[in-house]
């Protein structure tokens, strides 16, 4: 028995697993990567900035000179891969988290009772708001939706339904893809173009920014659409048919309900991401100081277009005043968009069809 | 809706392609000409997308095209219309050509986190904080670029100026807004970062699991497995969200308007204010309230230029997704 045992440790043989770095090997130069980097910025006397970038080169160099010698090359090399490939998530993450910070931060002292119930309509410097802009952004993006979810859905249910090995069918998937690739300045100028022909030169008209607008939303409901149209299981369209029941009353009463939930995902997350658009408006829609309820008549500021003016053309005497409304309508307007984006998901999640029971 | 259905065992089922009505007798009956309508609106609002696309390509020409004479005054003080549109052009590439140098390797590599690095359910997460990214609008990414980013970006631009001015895109001089090229190109990465990760990031995901674990039994290491199985297969599809997200970054904006100080030439000096080009989009945008007249179909023509580089690039893009997808 000790014979055996013993035997082994005595002799070469090759062991049963290769050599490796203990378990808490990354965590330990993570540590020990932090500590350097810290210690060398208090010592030159540099910010914690500094101390990061510098924690983050030991890290790099450290960890695979460690692995070099404890494992070989090729798990060096993936142990540099790994930390550049987590690195990059981290500095994807610094703009996201910055941005965030600096909105809520520079935005926040603004915000008040006034701030949303005034317009800017004769105020130069303090006492202005976003009411206007905030109506503004309400019509437009209420109206551009109204244009493009009966289209895009529509458009999707042909696509799916009714198109499907047709040549049309190929051309409009083909277009879509395109439709979205427009720039948004582009659509601006098509909406400022068709209506030039109907109004005149130099029109500037609150519909005109929502047809813009459609431009942009159309593809991308048509896209969502299409893929929950898709995912509707034929078993039930062939269950409805086989009733009696026509095409239409499928579509309308089975196919369509039984995605319903998808499709609102996808509408809404398009208006959050029109909501946002500043370029077409800016060129279509116009910009003033005052509240326009009519969007068949004269220029109407939306949220961005406000922000953009603020930062863009402030009177002179006034850029400190302009810049904290600005980021008071940032505020505002990033606010919107999370909000319809969380919204798009729970209603993704609460009203998806259940998957079996 | 009980109704008809009372009535449709008369009628014969509209079903499939072949599935055209042949007899229906009963005038009243709602399916018959309810499948018309629906079918006809259905593909109206299809055929009403072909004539939209059409509408911008013919009222983009109808108003840009008379421009194509231009001179003078009309072409905001150029000689003809392409010494106004060219540098405008170039201004465009070289942000662009900047964003996608910076969001490229950035994007491949959250990619490859949120589909082979992260644990499933933390991965999830992450994608849905790369979605918040995109989902911000673009004149917040400028007034983020020129208030924040710009501003820390000085000490930067300084160091690289001192070190690295040899080279003629770092020659400076560094303004004290840090409104440079250089900013701009970083905040149009940041934009069309989520655009490249959320494809890259399906096609990886998609990658045959076979070929994975065939890689790992054969003992590579992850990165081994990564860059002999998941990266043969996404590459055309790695091509073309590049390709997408360069749509992207040629079409912005409001980011750039805001950023880049407007001036009309041609200077590949990427840290400095004088010497930045400003692009066609927020050429448009800063000058478009104030144009009249030929300015205004000067104006338009560039974004006629702008749209013609745009379709071509998605284009190329997804031609090459399709050929991969088939391939694939």
């Amino acid at each position: 028995m000790t014979d055996l045992t013993t035997t082994p440790s005595t002799s070469d043989a090759l062991p049963l697993q290769a050599p490796s770095l203990p378990r808490y090997g990354t965590i330990a130069a993570i540590v020990f990567a932090i500590a350097v980097g810290a210690l060398v910025s208090m010592v030159i006397g540099a910010g914690y900035v500094a101390a990061l970038v510098i924690a983050w080169l030991v890290l790099v160099v450290a960890l695979p000179l460690w692995s070099l010698a404890v494992e070989g090359g090729r798990k060096a090399v993936d142990r540099v891969a790994t930390l550049l490939i987590w690195s990059t998530f981290g500095l994807a993450m610094i703009p996201l988290v910055s941005l965030i910070y600096t909105v809520i931060s520079k935005g926040s002292g603004i915000l008040s009772g006034q701030f949303f119930n005034n317009s800017m309509r004769n105020v130069l410097g303090e006492g202005g708001g976003i009411y206007h802009a905030i109506f503004g952004t309400l019509i437009v993006t209420a109206l551009a939706a109204a244009i493009s979810v009966p289209i895009g859905i529509l458009t999707a249910i042909y696509l799916v339904e009714y198109g499907k090995g047709k040549k049309l069918a190929r051309v409009i998937t083909f277009l879509v893809d395109v439709m979205t690739g427009i720039p948004s300045i582009v659509a601006g100028l098509f909406a400022y173009a068709l209506f030039v022909l109907i109004f005149g030169p130099g029109v500037r008209l609150g519909i005109g920014g929502s047809v813009a607008l459609s431009v942009l939303m159309i593809p991308i409901v048509v896209r969502s659409s299409e893929e929950m149209l898709k995912l509707v299981p034929d078993e039930l369209r062939e269950a409805s048919y086989a009733l009696g029941v026509p095409k239409w009353r499928t579509i309308v009463k089975v196919v369509v309900p039984t995605a319903i939930a998808g499709i609102v995902t996808g509408v809404t997350l398009a208006i959050a991401r029109v909501a946002g658009e500043t370029a077409p408006l800016l060129i279509i829609a116009g910009f003033t100081t005052d509240t326009n309820l009519n969007p068949f008549s004269d220029r109407m500021t939306t949220l961005p277009v406000y922000i953009f003016q603020s930062i863009a053309s402030p009177p002179g005497l006034y850029r400190q005043e302009y810049e904290d409304y600005a980021w008071g309508a940032a505020l505002t307007l990033v606010t919107i968009v999370m909000l319809l984006n969380v919204l798009a998901r729970v209603i993704g999640a609460v009203f998806a069809p259940k998957s079996g029971r | 809706m009980a109704g008809t259905v009372q009535e449709s065992p008369t009628e014969p089922d509209p079903g499939g392609p072949g599935g055209s009505v042949v007899t229906s007798g009963d005038g009243g009956s709602t399916g018959r000409v309810g499948d018309r309508v629906f079918a006809g609106l259905s593909v109206g609002s299809a055929v009403l997308i072909v004539i939209v696309l059409a509408g911008v390509a013919i009222f983009l020409l109808e108003q840009g095209l008379p421009a194509l004479g231009n001179s003078g005054e009309s072409a905001y003080g150029k000689d003809n219309i392409w010494a106004y549109v060219g540098p405008l052009l170039f201004g465009t590439l070289l942000a662009a050509l900047i964003a996608m140098i910076i969001a490229t390797p950035l994007a491949i590599g959250v990619a490859l986190v949120i589909s082979h690095y992260a644990p499933r359910r933390i991965a999830t997460a992450f994608g849905w904080l790369i979605d918040l990214l995109a989902a911000i609008p673009s004149v917040v990414y400028g007034l983020w670029g020129i208030n924040f980013l710009a501003l820390n970006l000085v000490p930067v631009y300084n160091w690289m100026g001192d070190n690295l001015g040899w080279l003629p895109f770092f020659e400076g001089p560094v303004p004290n807004s840090g409104r440079t090229m250089m900013t701009g190109g970083i905040v149009l990465a940041v934009m069309a970062l989520p655009i490249i990760t959320a494809i890259c990031r399906e096609i990886f995901a998609q990658t045959p699991k076979m070929h994975q674990e065939a890689a790992l039994a054969l003992g590579a290491t992850r990165w081994e497995m990564i860059r002999m199985t998941v990266f043969p297969y996404a590459r055309s599809g790695m091509f073309s969200a590049v390709l997408l997200g360069l749509g992207r970054a040629l079409g912005e904006t409001m980011a750039i308007a805001l950023v880049l100080p407007p001036s009309v030439l041609v200077s590949f000096n990427l840290i400095t204010a004088e010497g930045a080009s400003s692009t066609i989009a927020a050429n448009i945008a800063n000058n478009f309230g104030n144009a009249s007249g030929s300015k205004v179909d000067t104006l338009i023509f560039s974004g006629l230029v702008l749209f013609v580089i745009t379709f071509a690039v998605n284009f190329l893009g997804r031609a090459i997704a399709a050929r991969g997808q088939v391939k694939g």
